[in-house]
């Protein structure tokens, strides 16, 4: 299975959210209310290691193990990004977790957490069901036709 | 717990391992819209897509998973530490146990029916779903596989 390897480094990623304690309620909160510099210490530094990384990938135009050109395309901006984001960080301040920490939250054995997850399932399958019943590009969706686009349904 | 200067690193790292391993792209929330396209595609066009093909990324969260469970389980550290202004707060909320870094006091079962634990775990979650998807990506993909 080639896909163990991800597993692997899943593994390795989960135990440094939980130990790095990045996954939890209580960090999130101290984060949102500047009590804490870990947060922002672990994200930009993250980000910064990220971003030479990829300097460095792109740079010797590295090839994946399996031989593959490493292609890296630049992200494009739109406003959904904003809305999306005020959105994202509400939910991250009630739950205290983004995509990845809720499934390392189940791992340590808080199981309600599922049904977080099964709720953030079904926030995204909202978003595919609006987003085809209202006729609006991406760019130009708006916070107002998240509303009307609700009511309609 | 790991300081941000080793925790902020590794994760970083995450990127060009994913890069290198096969020529992955960091991001977690995707995976949300791959079990939306394989469980419930209901006919909706954005998730008529060959999801097989980043099923990678199911592997990655399903270690994730794992790997909170071996740190939580075999490489326990005790209570977590909080801020004394937030633990203030926090004590007029009835929250008084900060033996697991997810609070027991919100998050459990019987929490679920209450007014409060339907806020934090149902709409909170929901909102994660949406707004992720809405952006684009959440924290991993935009902050730090984007920038």
């Amino acid at each position: 299975m080639k896909n163990i390897k991800y597993a692997i480094l899943g593994i390795f990623f989960g135990i440094v959210f939980v130990k790095a304690e990045i996954i939890s309620w209580f960090r999130i909160q101290e984060m949102f209310r500047f009590q804490r510099f870990h947060m922002y210490g672990v994200i930009g530094s993250a980000v910064v290691v990220g971003m030479i990384s990829i300097l460095l990938i792109k740079k010797y135009n590295a090839r994946s193990a399996e031989g593959e050109q490493i292609q890296i395309e630049p992200k494009k901006f739109n406003k959904g990004q904003i809305y999306g984001g005020l959105m994202f960080g509400a939910g991250w301040a009630l739950t205290g977790a983004c995509p990845g920490p809720l499934f390392a939250q189940i791992g340590t054995g808080a199981t309600v957490i599922i049904v977080t997850l099964l709720s953030a399932i079904a926030g995204t399958w909202f978003y595919g069901l609006i987003r085809k019943s209202c006729p609006i590009k991406q760019a130009t969706f708006h916070l107002r036709y998240f509303v009307n686009c609700t009511v309609q349904l | 717990m790991l300081p941000w200067y080793i925790a902020g690193p590794l994760i970083g790292l995450t990127v060009p391992a994913l890069l290198l391993l096969g020529n992955k792209k960091f991001g977690i929330s995707s995976t949300l819209r791959q079990v939306c396209a394989a469980c419930i595609p209901a006919g909706i066009p954005f998730f008529k897509y060959d999801w097989k093909k980043d099923a990678w990324n199911l592997f990655f969260v399903a270690g994730i998973l794992i790997g909170g469970f071996v740190a939580a389980n075999w490489l326990h550290s005790g209570p977590v530490e909080v801020h004394p202004n937030l633990q203030a707060e926090l004590a007029e909320y009835g929250v008084v146990n900060y033996d697991n870094i997810v609070p027991q006091d919100l998050f459990n079962w019987n929490e679920l029916l209450t007014p409060r634990g339907l806020i934090l775990m149902v709409v909170g979650g929901f909102l994660v779903g949406f707004g992720t998807r809405y952006a684009g990506g959440c924290t991993s993909g935009h902050s730090i596989m984007g920038a």
